[in-house]
Protein backbone atom coordinates (compact mmCIF):
# COMPACT_ATOMS: atom_id res chain seq x y z
CA UNK A 1 0.00 0.00 0.00
CA UNK A 2 2.41 2.06 1.14
CA UNK A 3 4.93 1.51 -1.89
CA UNK A 4 2.12 2.97 -4.07
CA UNK A 5 1.89 6.27 -2.29
CA UNK A 6 5.82 6.37 -3.16
CA UNK A 7 5.41 5.66 -6.61
CA UNK A 8 3.01 8.41 -6.77
CA UNK A 9 5.35 11.27 -4.98
CA UNK A 10 7.79 9.99 -7.72
CA UNK A 11 5.43 10.89 -10.24
CA UNK A 12 5.39 14.08 -8.75
CA UNK A 13 8.72 14.62 -8.47
CA UNK A 14 9.42 13.80 -12.55
CA UNK A 15 7.31 16.33 -13.12
CA UNK A 16 8.63 18.95 -11.02
CA UNK A 17 11.96 18.42 -12.68
CA UNK A 18 10.76 18.47 -16.07
CA UNK A 19 9.67 22.09 -15.69
CA UNK A 20 12.65 22.70 -13.59
CA UNK A 21 14.73 21.01 -16.97
CA UNK A 22 12.04 23.15 -19.03
CA UNK A 23 11.03 26.29 -17.50
CA UNK A 24 11.26 29.01 -19.95
CA UNK A 25 11.65 32.11 -17.10
CA UNK A 26 13.23 31.72 -14.29
CA UNK A 27 10.42 32.25 -12.05
CA UNK A 28 8.71 29.02 -13.42
CA UNK A 29 12.32 26.76 -11.91
CA UNK A 30 11.49 28.86 -8.63
CA UNK A 31 8.32 27.46 -8.97
CA UNK A 32 9.13 23.83 -9.97
CA UNK A 33 11.76 24.77 -6.77
CA UNK A 34 9.31 25.24 -4.36
CA UNK A 35 7.18 22.56 -5.05
CA UNK A 36 9.59 20.07 -5.39
CA UNK A 37 10.70 21.10 -1.76
CA UNK A 38 7.13 20.53 -0.33
CA UNK A 39 6.79 17.29 -2.04
CA UNK A 40 10.01 15.91 -0.30
CA UNK A 41 7.79 16.83 3.32
CA UNK A 42 5.48 14.25 2.33
CA UNK A 43 8.57 11.56 1.69
CA UNK A 44 9.68 12.05 4.70
CA UNK A 45 6.15 11.96 6.60
CA UNK A 46 5.57 8.59 4.44
CA UNK A 47 9.07 7.03 5.46
CA UNK A 48 8.80 8.39 9.54
CA UNK A 49 5.15 6.19 9.23
CA UNK A 50 6.52 3.02 7.50
CA UNK A 51 10.03 2.93 10.06
CA UNK A 52 7.94 4.25 12.99
CA UNK A 53 10.98 6.19 13.65
CA UNK A 54 9.79 10.14 14.41
CA UNK A 55 13.14 11.44 13.86
CA UNK A 56 12.17 11.74 10.04
CA UNK A 57 9.51 14.36 10.99
CA UNK A 58 12.21 16.38 12.36
CA UNK A 59 13.91 16.46 9.12
CA UNK A 60 10.39 17.50 7.66
CA UNK A 61 10.01 20.43 9.42
CA UNK A 62 13.99 21.58 8.54
CA UNK A 63 13.56 20.83 5.05
CA UNK A 64 10.02 22.62 4.69
CA UNK A 65 12.06 25.46 6.66
CA UNK A 66 15.13 25.88 4.75
CA UNK A 67 13.02 25.53 1.48
CA UNK A 68 11.04 28.57 2.58
CA UNK A 69 14.11 30.12 2.99
CA UNK A 70 15.65 29.74 -0.26
CA UNK A 71 12.25 30.66 -1.84
CA UNK A 72 12.10 33.70 -0.34
CA UNK A 73 15.41 34.41 -1.18
CA UNK A 74 14.68 33.70 -5.02
CA UNK A 75 11.61 35.70 -5.24
CA UNK A 76 13.60 38.67 -3.89
CA UNK A 77 16.70 38.38 -6.18
CA UNK A 78 13.78 38.07 -8.92
CA UNK A 79 12.18 41.43 -7.58
CA UNK A 80 15.69 42.91 -8.30
CA UNK A 81 16.00 43.61 -4.65
CA UNK A 82 18.87 42.93 -2.05
CA UNK A 83 18.62 40.26 0.61
CA UNK A 84 19.15 42.74 3.48
CA UNK A 85 16.62 45.15 2.30
CA UNK B 1 -9.44 1.42 11.94
CA UNK B 2 -7.85 4.80 12.63
CA UNK B 3 -4.95 2.63 10.55
CA UNK B 4 -7.99 2.96 7.45
CA UNK B 5 -8.88 6.51 8.06
CA UNK B 6 -5.27 7.93 8.19
CA UNK B 7 -4.24 5.58 4.76
CA UNK B 8 -7.31 7.43 2.85
CA UNK B 9 -6.97 10.65 4.23
CA UNK B 10 -2.84 10.05 2.61
CA UNK B 11 -3.90 8.23 -0.25
CA UNK B 12 -5.74 11.76 -1.57
CA UNK B 13 -3.14 13.79 -0.66
CA UNK B 14 -0.93 11.82 -3.01
CA UNK B 15 -3.69 12.50 -5.32
CA UNK B 16 -3.79 15.88 -4.83
CA UNK B 17 -0.07 16.16 -5.17
CA UNK B 18 0.17 14.55 -8.34
CA UNK B 19 -3.46 16.87 -10.07
CA UNK B 20 -1.39 19.79 -8.51
CA UNK B 21 2.03 18.95 -10.49
CA UNK B 22 0.45 18.13 -13.54
CA UNK B 23 -1.32 21.48 -13.12
CA UNK B 24 2.64 22.38 -13.21
CA UNK B 25 3.57 20.88 -15.97
CA UNK B 26 0.27 21.49 -18.34
CA UNK B 27 -0.60 25.05 -17.81
CA UNK B 28 0.59 27.87 -20.03
CA UNK B 29 2.32 30.68 -17.96
CA UNK B 30 3.94 31.48 -14.76
CA UNK B 31 0.97 32.92 -12.84
CA UNK B 32 -1.40 29.71 -13.39
CA UNK B 33 1.07 27.14 -12.72
CA UNK B 34 1.45 28.83 -9.03
CA UNK B 35 -2.21 29.14 -8.57
CA UNK B 36 -2.28 25.31 -9.96
CA UNK B 37 0.76 24.09 -8.24
CA UNK B 38 0.84 25.57 -4.77
CA UNK B 39 -2.79 25.41 -3.93
CA UNK B 40 -3.56 21.63 -4.84
CA UNK B 41 -0.14 20.53 -3.45
CA UNK B 42 -0.19 22.22 -0.32
CA UNK B 43 -3.29 20.79 0.38
CA UNK B 44 -2.35 17.55 -0.50
CA UNK B 45 1.01 17.76 1.88
CA UNK B 46 -1.32 18.83 4.80
CA UNK B 47 -4.04 15.56 4.25
CA UNK B 48 -0.81 13.44 4.10
CA UNK B 49 0.64 14.67 7.08
CA UNK B 50 -2.44 14.51 9.22
CA UNK B 51 -2.79 11.27 7.81
CA UNK B 52 0.24 10.18 9.41
CA UNK B 53 -0.56 11.43 12.60
CA UNK B 54 -4.00 9.72 12.30
CA UNK B 55 -2.14 6.47 11.21
CA UNK B 56 0.64 6.71 13.86
CA UNK B 57 -1.64 7.49 16.59
CA UNK B 58 -1.16 9.44 19.52
CA UNK B 59 2.51 10.43 20.37
CA UNK B 60 5.63 12.46 19.35
CA UNK B 61 5.09 11.40 15.13
CA UNK B 62 1.86 13.18 15.50
CA UNK B 63 2.24 16.07 17.37
CA UNK B 64 5.70 16.05 14.85
CA UNK B 65 3.17 16.07 11.60
CA UNK B 66 0.85 18.75 13.33
CA UNK B 67 3.23 21.03 13.80
CA UNK B 68 4.54 20.66 10.32
CA UNK B 69 1.26 20.95 8.82
CA UNK B 70 0.45 24.13 10.40
CA UNK B 71 4.18 25.20 9.02
CA UNK B 72 3.12 24.47 5.52
CA UNK B 73 -0.23 26.21 6.04
CA UNK B 74 1.64 29.36 7.03
CA UNK B 75 4.98 29.04 4.44
CA UNK B 76 3.34 28.18 1.97
CA UNK B 77 0.53 30.80 0.93
CA UNK B 78 3.77 33.32 1.78
CA UNK B 79 6.29 32.00 -0.71
CA UNK B 80 3.58 31.55 -3.94
CA UNK B 81 2.87 35.75 -2.91
CA UNK B 82 6.22 36.53 -3.18
CA UNK B 83 7.34 34.62 -5.83
CA UNK B 84 4.43 35.84 -8.29
CA UNK B 85 5.56 39.52 -7.11
CA UNK B 86 9.10 38.77 -8.13
CA UNK B 87 8.20 36.96 -11.26
CA UNK B 88 5.72 40.62 -12.38
CA UNK B 89 8.31 42.84 -11.23
CA UNK B 90 11.18 40.16 -13.27
CA UNK B 91 8.65 41.20 -16.14
CA UNK B 92 7.34 37.91 -17.24
CA UNK B 93 4.29 38.32 -19.53
CA UNK B 94 1.05 36.89 -18.81
CA UNK B 95 -0.69 34.60 -21.11
CA UNK B 96 -1.73 35.81 -24.41
CA UNK B 97 -5.49 34.64 -23.21
CA UNK B 98 -5.81 36.19 -19.69
CA UNK B 99 -8.14 38.69 -19.31
CA UNK B 100 -7.81 40.73 -16.41
CA UNK B 101 -4.57 42.31 -14.49
CA UNK B 102 -5.69 44.52 -11.18
CA UNK B 103 -1.99 44.34 -10.08
CA UNK B 104 -1.28 46.90 -13.25
CA UNK B 105 -3.99 48.95 -12.35
CA UNK B 106 -3.01 49.00 -8.80
CA UNK B 107 0.33 50.01 -9.75
CA UNK B 108 -0.75 52.58 -12.26
CA UNK B 109 -3.07 53.87 -9.43
CA UNK B 110 0.19 54.31 -7.03
CA UNK B 111 2.03 56.54 -9.89
CA UNK B 112 -0.20 59.17 -10.20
Amino acid sequence: MITVFYLGLCACCFLCLYRIARGPSAPDRTVAIDILGIVVVCFCALLGLETGKDFYLNVALAWALLSFIGTIALAKFLEGRSFDE
Amino acid sequence: MSDTIGYILIAIGVLFNIFGCIGLVRFPDVYNRLQASTKCVTLGTIMVLVGAAVAAGWGAMAAKAIICAVFIVITSPTAAHAIAKGAYAAGVELWEHSVVDKYAEEVARKKE
